[in-house]
This record gives C-alpha cells, structure tokens and sequence, in this order.
C-alpha cells in the first residue's frame, strides 16, 4: 500500500503561509466563516495545519484511527461542538476541511508537475485522509446537535410538569397543551414521586388546558390514577371536556374507581373534606 | 450495533430467579437505565426467568449490552430446552396459564420492554429475547 | 428456614419486607401471616414493602391472597409504602391488585386500620 510521501509533506510545510492563505479565502466565499472573528480563523486554521504536518510526520498512516492523529481528531471534535454553538450547519461546519483541498492539491500539482504517477497516487491519498476527517468532524456536530436537541427536550418536559402543593397533603397538576405519551409518562413519573416526597394523600389532576386527548393518553391518566392507589395516594381528575369524556368512554374502562370533578376549585373543595378524614383507599 | 459486553447465567432452580434479576438490575444500572426503566426490565426478567424454571424445566439467561450510535441496551435471551409452547397467540393472551399462574408472565413481560421475540415449538424448548434501550 | 418476620403490635400485625424475596419465601410467609392472624384474632395486618424495588406477578399474586385470606379472617391488610416505579410497572404488567388497600407508609397505614376498627 503506498503510504504519503515525506517530499509531500515538506511540501506542505515549506508552503504553509500561502495554504492558510489560500484556505482562509476559499472559507470566506463559502459562507464558512459567519460569526467568527478573523483573528480566531488564523489561529484554528494555523493549528489545524500544524496538527496536519505533525500526523503525517508520526507515521500513522492515511487511516484518522491511528494513534498519530489523535490530536487531530480532539481537534476537530472541539471544532464541531462550538460551530454547532454558534448555531453552524453541517455544511458549513465540514467546509472547514473541505476548502482545504483546493489549495493542498494545487499545491500537490505544482509540486510533482514532472511526476504525474506519484501525483495521483499522493492525491489519491490526501484526499483519502481529510475525507475521513470530514466524515469525522460530521459525526462527532451531529453528535453534539443531537446532545443540545435532547437536553431541550428535557428541560421543556420539566416545565411542562409542574407538581404545585395546594395544601398539606394536597398535590395539584395544571395540565396545559397537547399531552402526547412521552409528557403524560414524565408527568405521571413527577407527580408520582412528589406524592411520596411530599407525604401527599390526594393528588388533582386538571386538565381543562389539554385540548384533546387520544387512546393512548386516556390510557396513561388512567394508568397514572391506579398507580397513586397502588402507593396509598387518591387522585381526583378534573377539568375534563366533553369530547376527552367521550373517548374515555369508547375506551370502555372501568369508570368506577375514578373520581372526577368539573373543575379545579370543586376538586380542591373535595380534597379537603377528605384530608383529615379517614384517606385508606380501596384500590 | 455493537455488543460491548455479554455473558450468561444458568436459571435451573428458584433461587436463580432471584440471581437473574439481581444481574439485570445491575446490568441495567451499567447501561444507565432511568429508575422506572430499569425497574419494569427486571420486572420482565423475574418473570421469564420463573418461566424458564417452573415451565422450561431450567435453562439459561444469556445478556448482551448493546451499543447503537450512542444508544445503550440490555438484549436477554431465555432460553430452555423444556415441552416449549404449543400455541403462541394463545399463550401471549392476557390471563392465559398453563399452570397456576395469573396468566400475566409472558404478555406482562412483553408490555414492560421495547422488544419482545418469542420462539418455540412443541418438543422444541423455548427462546425468549427481550431488549430495552437506555 | 429462612422466614420473613412478623412482628405484632395489638391486635394488629407488621410485616416489613427487606429482602429480594424468592417464590418459596413468598408462600411461606403467606401461610405464616394466615396462621398468625387466625391464632391471635388479629384486627389488621400491615405489609409494608417500601424496602421492595420490585413486585412482580408472584409477589403480587400473594399480597392479593393475603389480603384476601385475611379479610376471611375477619383483618384487613393495609399494603403501605409501594415505590412509584413499582407502582407504575404493576400497572403495566396489569397487575392492579383489586380489593387491596393502600397507604403511603406504616403511620397512615396504621392510622387507618384504627379508623376502621373504631366504625365497627
């Protein structure tokens, strides 16, 4: 297997200044360097390119697994996090390394003009090695969009779920906007949790600010109600529409076990009179 | 996919029902499985594991932790070399028993994962492969 | 033999399950409860299983049985302290323990049983 030659390598090194120049130029046409403060590309690109000469220098090979590039991959890896930060799409992420290539193979064109098998071979090379590091760098920025996207979700899912004690012993849930079954599974886990943190006897569920409600999510505030009996908890469910009752019904479930109220002050009101009194539930 | 890890563990008497689900919880807390995940996996494995003895005649709990674009999973095969199940739909109906149970094994334990595979046959034992994501 | 301990209190009795509990050690205590319960007239019995991270269908096919059992015998079973998530997984595997009553932990669990007594 031919391997890439140290005459290629000196010829990236004795030319450097005009490659960064070059690359720089060829990243401004492309859009590549929204946001970026010119004095930070210098420095990125020089580095890159010292970190390029150094791997090829360690032997490693054109495969970026070898242990000669892990400096170069960490490089990367730092570059796609910020440019995902700062809001870079892929394309122009991994043009970083792809605007490289013109300038480098122009320079391997004028260098071995009187060589044109080694040219090949050595262009075959180059452009081997920063495909791998462009797949790589595309990697590790879908990676990192994928890590911002989850924790979003997450923290939407937090909010989306406030537990508020309405009482001593009294949890209410204000339920608002649509509840698709990933919300009602977090907001049963929260609620229920916070009914053995708090010591709560009765938990409201209100769900006027839910527009619609389908099967499944029936289903899990059903679920949810017959997990508070189980731990020893009641739960009163109010607020619900008549289309919502209307698809409870069709579920044909077992309605008799389920306490409901019109609304949130009746539920409260409800609470109330059975905190204090005898709260052992039959499930 | 990759496997990262895997192992086996033979579930022979009823004292390994109480080992198998004992390894799952510990597997799953290496995969890190939210609490209510990890909580309904070994769930699913008690009652499996208790098919494998009770039905199966013993068998064994094969476990894989599975690595998929970043994702983590635990893959469990059951499997024994018992009378295996004659009919499947019926016996992945609710309340359905062979023996004196509730009914609520198989079709319980295949609620409480993300992928259930059932395999057997008549005097051909039976293979359970159950997976949950992390 | 291993064996769960039942502690009495009154005319009511304890049960605190700490352990992972195998099927043997299910029934046994289930037939220890029954023979409790039937020579001390026992009022109420309290399982309290806050210390379980995990019921399945066996475990929950004996606290139904105790709790029916012990109704026959004239004492209400209180299970108090189940953990959300076994809550929830009970849930899912269809396990909703009809005719079962509940509370969040032994206090309640007890004040309850008072309750109840004292209507009779």
């Amino acid at each position: 297997m031919a391997a890439l030659q140290g005459s290629t390598l000196d010829a990236i090194n004795s030319n450097q200044e005009q490659l960064l120049e070059q690359w720089i130029a060829s990243l401004e046409a492309n859009g590549a360097t929204r946001n970026l403060k010119e004095q930070v590309l210098k420095q990125e690109t020089r580095e890159f390119l010292q970190l390029l000469s150094e791997g090829l220098q360690s032997g490693s090979g054109n495969s970026l697994a070898g242990a000669g590039w892990d400096a170069v991959r960490r490089f990367l890896e730092k570059l796609s996090s910020t440019r995902a930060q700062l809001g870079h799409d892929s394309h122009q992420t991994v043009y970083f390394i792809f605007a490289l290539k013109g300038p480098l193979f122009a320079l391997l064109q004028a260098h071995y003009r009187d060589d044109p098998a080694t040219l090949a071979e050595q262009l075959w090379l180059i452009s081997e090695l920063l495909d791998s590091m462009g797949m790589h760098t595309i990697r590790t920025y879908q990676a990192s969009r994928e890590t911002v996207i989850r924790r979003q979700q997450e923290e939407l899912l937090e909010l989306s779920t406030p537990v508020v004690k309405l009482w001593d012993g009294v949890l209410a849930l204000p339920l608002i906007g649509t509840l698709d079954s990933q919300r009602s599974q977090t907001v049963m886990e929260s609620l229920l949790q916070r009914i053995v943190d708090t010591g709560s006897e009765i938990a409201i569920i209100d769900i006027t600010g839910v527009p619609t409600v389908d099967t499944l999510v029936a289903q899990h505030l059903l679920k949810t109600v017959t997990a508070i009996r189980l731990m020893g908890a009641d739960c009163i469910i109010s607020g619900i529409r008549p289309q919502i009752a209307q698809t409870i019904v069709h579920l044909g479930l077992d309605l008799g076990t389920l306490t409901t109220k019109a609304n949130l002050s009746d539920a409260l009101k409800l609470a109330l009179t059975r905190v204090g009194g005898d709260l052992g539930q039959r499930v | 996919m990759n496997v990262r890890d895997s192992g086996s563990l033979p579930v022979r008497i009823e004292q390994d029902v109480v080992l198998a689900r004992q390894l799952a919880r510990k597997l799953a807390g290496e995969c890190g499985m939210r609490l209510v995940d990890l909580t309904k996996l070994v769930t699913a494995v008690s009652e499996l594991a208790r098919n494998t003895v009770v039905y199966g005649g013993g068998g064994d709990m094969d476990w894989q932790i599975l690595d998929n674009y970043g994702r983590t999973g635990l893959r469990l095969l059951f499997r024994d070399e018992g009378p295996g199940i004659p009919d499947i739909n019926l016996a992945l109906t609710d309340g359905w028993t062979s023996g004196g149970g509730l009914g609520l094994g198989l079709t319980g334990a295949r609620r409480l994962v993300d992928e259930f595979e059932l395999d057997t046959a008549p005097g051909q034992g039976t293979r359970v492969t159950i997976t949950r994501w992390a | 033999m291993e064996r769960i301990p039942i502690l009495q209190m009154g005319e009511f009795l304890l049960v605190t399950i700490q352990v992972d509990m195998h099927d043997q050690l299910a029934l046994t205590l289930q037939e220890d409860l029954t023979e409790r319960i039937s020579r001390i007239s026992a009022r109420g019995v309290l399982i309290d299983i806050s210390a379980l991270d995990m019921v399945d269908s066996f475990i929950g096919r004996m606290i139904a049985s105790i709790s029916g059992l012990s109704r026959i015998l004239d004492a209400e079973t209180m299970v108090v302290g189940m953990q959300p998530a076994v809550a929830i997984t009970l849930v899912e595997l269809g396990l909703t323990l009809p005719g079962v009553s509940t509370a969040l932990n032994v206090e309640r669990g007890m004040q309850v049983l008072r309750q109840r007594l004292e209507r009779t």
